[in-house]
C-alpha cells in the first residue's frame, strides 16, 4: 500500500480551491440539483485536510488501517467531497461529470453502495457521522493504530439529538483521536440557524460536555485552517475529543451566493454559472 | 406416521443462549466486540464483559449512538454485536440502521432480546411486534428469530462467521431447550416433524407450541408437518414450497404482527409459486399489554391450542 502524506504547498492549495469551486458549480448546474452553498463554504477546509494534513493512501481500502480517516456527516455537501477526492487522486476527475446521474458512483449523497473510493459510510440523513467516527476511532485504539479520525458536520445538523449522545460519549470515554469540525456558517435550509433553532453558545456547550474546542474565525482562510488543524493534532492523545468551530461563509467564492441560505440546495442557471466561473480561475483544468 | 420425540432437561431463556454464545465467541475471535445500551444484565452480556472488558463498550441509554458506533467499529475489521431490547434495537433506531449499517454494508450484528409479547408485564411500550417487518425490508439484512437456548447459542456463532448485517431476535421467557442435537445453518429451515395433512411453519417461541400442537393434531388423526424457520430472511423458499405441495395447507406461527412477519413472507412464496391456503397464528394488528407471558400467549392466540384451531380451519379450506 502506498501511504502518502501530501504536504502540498500553500500555492498548490490556493490553486486547488478555485478549481474545486468550479467543479462544484459545474456539477450542480449540469443536473440542476445539489447543494452548492455549504460545498463552497467548505472548499478551503477539505482541500487543506486532504492535501496538507491527512495521511492516507489513494489505493483505497475500507478498513483504512494505519491511515487517517475522514467522515462527512453532512452528506449533502457531496459536491465538495467528490471534487476533493477526485482532485486528490481517489478516482478520475472525469467521473465528476456523472454526479447525480443514473448508474453513477457519485450519488446525490455519498454512499459506499457503488464502491466509490474514499467513502467509508453513507451520509445524508443528518446527525449520524459523529457516532460512526467514534466507532472508527475506538477500533483504531483497539488496533493500536495511532492515526486520526476527522469529521465534518453542519452546524444546523447539531439540532439532531444523536450528535449530543455522541458528544457526551466521546468525552466520557476519552476519544482523543478524533477531530470533529463544525461548518459554522450559521445557515440552514429554512434560514439562519438563529431563526430556525438557535444553537446558543456552541463553544460553551461543547466545553461543558468535556471537549477541547478550537475556534477558527477565518474559516475560509487556508493558513488559518492549517494552523487550527496543527493545533488540533497536537491536542490529540490527551483524553479529550477535539472540536473545531470553523466560521465559514456559505457560498464562499461566488459573490451572489455568499452570506445567504438561498443557495443551500439550489443550482445556478446558465447565466449564474458563467458569473460564478468568471470569479474562479480554471487553475488545473475543468473535468 | 409416528411423531419424533423432542425432550429437554431444562427450560431456559433464549437470551441466555446469546450470552453464552457471545462469551464463547469472545474467547475464540479477537475481532468480536460487544456494545450495550445499559442492559448488560438483561442481555446476558456479563460473561463477555468480565472476560474481555477491553472489547466491551457500555454506550449508555443512547441506542442511536450505539448503532452508529457499531457501524464505525467495522472500519478496521471489528465485528460488533449490539445488545438491547428488540424495541430499542429496531424501531428506535431504524434510520441509523438503514443508513449507517444496511445501506453502508456494515458487518454489524444487531442482537435483540425481549422481543414480542412474552416480555410480559412491562407492557406494550416494550413489546415490539413489528421488528421482523422493519428489519426484513432492509436490503441486505439477514433476519433470524431463534426458538430456544441452543439455537440462539449456535446462531450467535453463525452470524459472526457471516459477512454482513444481521438482526438476531430472541427473548425473555424460559423455553424448553430441545435443539441441542439439531444443526443450525443460516437460511436453512429444519423439518421437526414430517406430516401429510398440514404444514406448521413456526419461528421463535412458537416453535415449541407448534410441536405441542402437532401432538394434539396427531391424536385427532391429523398428520402435521412442523418446520422451524429460524432465518426469516433469506427465507428457505424451497423447503416451504416442497412441504406446501405435499400437505396443501399451511399455518404460519410467530410472536409478531401478522402484517410484516414470517407469515407474510411465506404467503409471498406461496402466491408466487404454489398458491396454498394459509392461516396466520400471529397478533392481529394490535399492540400488546401487561400480563404474564402465558396469559398473553393465550389472550393473543399465540399458543398450541390456537395453532390446532387454525390448522383445522385451514385444512377445511383445502380445495
Amino acid at each position: 500500500m502506498q501511504k502518502t502524506t501530501p504536504m502540498a504547498s500553500l500555492e498548490t492549495l490556493q490553486k486547488l480551491v478555485p478549481q474545486v469551486r468550479r467543479d462544484i458549480l459545474r456539477m450542480v448546474h449540469q443536473v440542476n440539483s445539489g447543494h452548492p452553498g455549504g460545498s463552497l463554504g467548505c472548499a478551503e477546509f477539505l482541500v487543506t485536510l486532504y492535501n496538507h494534513v491527512m495521511d492516507y493512501s489513494t489505493d483505497f481500502s475500507m478498513d483504512g488501517k494505519n491511515e487517517d480517516l475522514f467522515f462527512l456527516s453532512n452528506g449533502h455537501i457531496s459536491p465538495v467531497f467528490y471534487s476533493t477526492l477526485a482532485r486528490s487522486g481517489f478516482f478520475p476527475v472525469a467521473e465528476l461529470a456523472t454526479f447525480r446521474k443514473l448508474n453513477s458512483r457519485l450519488q446525490g449523497h455519498p454512499t459506499t453502495h457503488e464502491g466509490l473510493p474514499g467513502v467509508r459510510i453513507a451520509s445524508g440523513s443528518l446527525g449520524q457521522g459523529m457516532s460512526v467516527a467514534i466507532g472508527a476511532a475506538e477500533t483504531k485504539k483497539l488496533n493500536n493504530d495511532s492515526n486520526l479520525v476527522y469529521t465534518l458536520h453542519g452546524d444546523g445538523e447539531l439540532q439532531e439529538g444523536q450528535n449530543w449522545e455522541a458528544i457526551m460519549y466521546a468525552a466520557a470515554k476519552g476519544i482523543d483521536n478524533l477531530i470533529a469540525t463544525i461548518d459554522y456558517n450559521k445557515q440552514q435550509i429554512d434560514g439562519s440557524t438563529d431563526d430556525v433553532l438557535p444553537l446558543g453558545d456552541l463553544r460553551a456547550k461543547l466545553e461543558a460536555f468535556g471537549w477541547e474546542v478550537i475556534d477558527v474565525e477565518q474559516g475560509n482562510n487556508i493558513e488559518a485552517i492549517i494552523k487550527a488543524l496543527e493545533t488540533a493534532k497536537s491536542a490529540t492523545g490527551k483524553q479529550k475529543p477535539i472540536a473545531i468551530l470553523l466560521h465559514t461563509v456559505m457560498g464562499n467564492g461566488v459573490d451572489f451566493m455568499m452570506h445567504t441560505h438561498a443557495w443551500h440546495g439550489k443550482a445556478p442557471n446558465d447565466e449564474q454559472l458563467a458569473i460564478g466561473l468568471a470569479q474562479n480561475e480554471e487553475t488545473l483544468g475543468d473535468y | 406416521m409416528g411423531l419424533k420425540e423432542y425432550t429437554f432437561t431444562e427450560k431456559i431463556d433464549t437470551r441466555s443462549g446469546f450470552g453464552v454464545g457471545l462469551a464463547e465467541l469472545g474467547d475464540a475471535n479477537p475481532n468480536v466486540v460487544a456494545l450495550c445500551a445499559d442492559l448488560t444484565g438483561s442481555l446476558k452480556m456479563n460473561a463477555f464483559k468480565d472476560a474481555h472488558p477491553e472489547r466491551f463498550f457500555q454506550i449508555g441509554i443512547a441506542e442511536a449512538n450505539m448503532m452508529g458506533i457499531a457501524a464505525g467499529m467495522t472500519i478496521g475489521g471489528k465485528i460488533p454485536f449490539t445488545g438491547t431490547f428488540a424495541n430499542f434495537s429496531t424501531g428506535r433506531v431504524y434510520d441509523q440502521i438503514r443508513q449507517s449499517i444496511a445501506y453502508s454494508h456494515k458487518n454489524v450484528k444487531i442482537c435483540a432480546s425481549h422481543a414480542g409479547i412474552t416480555l410480559g408485564e412491562d407492557g406494550a411500550t416494550h413489546q415490539i411486534l413489528e421488528d421482523i417487518g422493519m428489519m426484513k425490508m432492509l436490503p441486505g439484512m439477514t433476519v433470524i428469530n431463534t426458538c430456544d437456548f441452543e439455537q440462539t447459542r449456535k446462531a450467535t456463532h453463525a452470524i459472526a462467521a457471516h459477512n454482513g448485517p444481521v438482526y438476531l431476535r430472541f427473548g425473555r421467557p424460559k423455553m424448553p431447550n430441545f435443539t441441542t442435537a439439531l444443526p443450525f445453518e443460516i437460511g436453512k429451515g429444519i423439518v421437526l416433524q414430517e406430516g401429510t395433512d398440514v404444514t406448521l411453519v413456526a419461528t421463535g417461541h412458537l416453535v415449541w407450541e407448534a410441536l405441542e400442537a402437532a401432538k394434539t393434531l396427531h391424536a385427532a388423526g391429523i398428520s402435521a408437518e412442523v418446520i422451524n424457520i429460524h432465518t426469516i430472511k433469506p427465507l428457505d423458499d424451497a423447503l416451504i414450497l416442497a412441504s406446501a405441495k405435499k400437505t396443501g395447507a399451511v399455518v404460519s406461527c410467530e410472536e409478531h404482527n401478522f402484517l410484516g412477519g414470517l407469515g407474510e413472507s411465506i404467503a409471498r412464496v406461496l402466491a408466487q409459486h404454489h398458491p396454498t391456503p394459509q392461516a396466520f397464528v400471529a397478533t392481529q394488528d394490535t399492540f400488546g399489554e401487561s400480563g404474564t407471558p402465558a396469559e398473553l400467549m393465550e389472550k393473543y392466540g399465540l399458543n398450541a391450542a390456537s395453532i390446532v384451531r387454525k390448522a383445522q380451519e385451514v385444512i377445511a379450506r383445502k380445495a
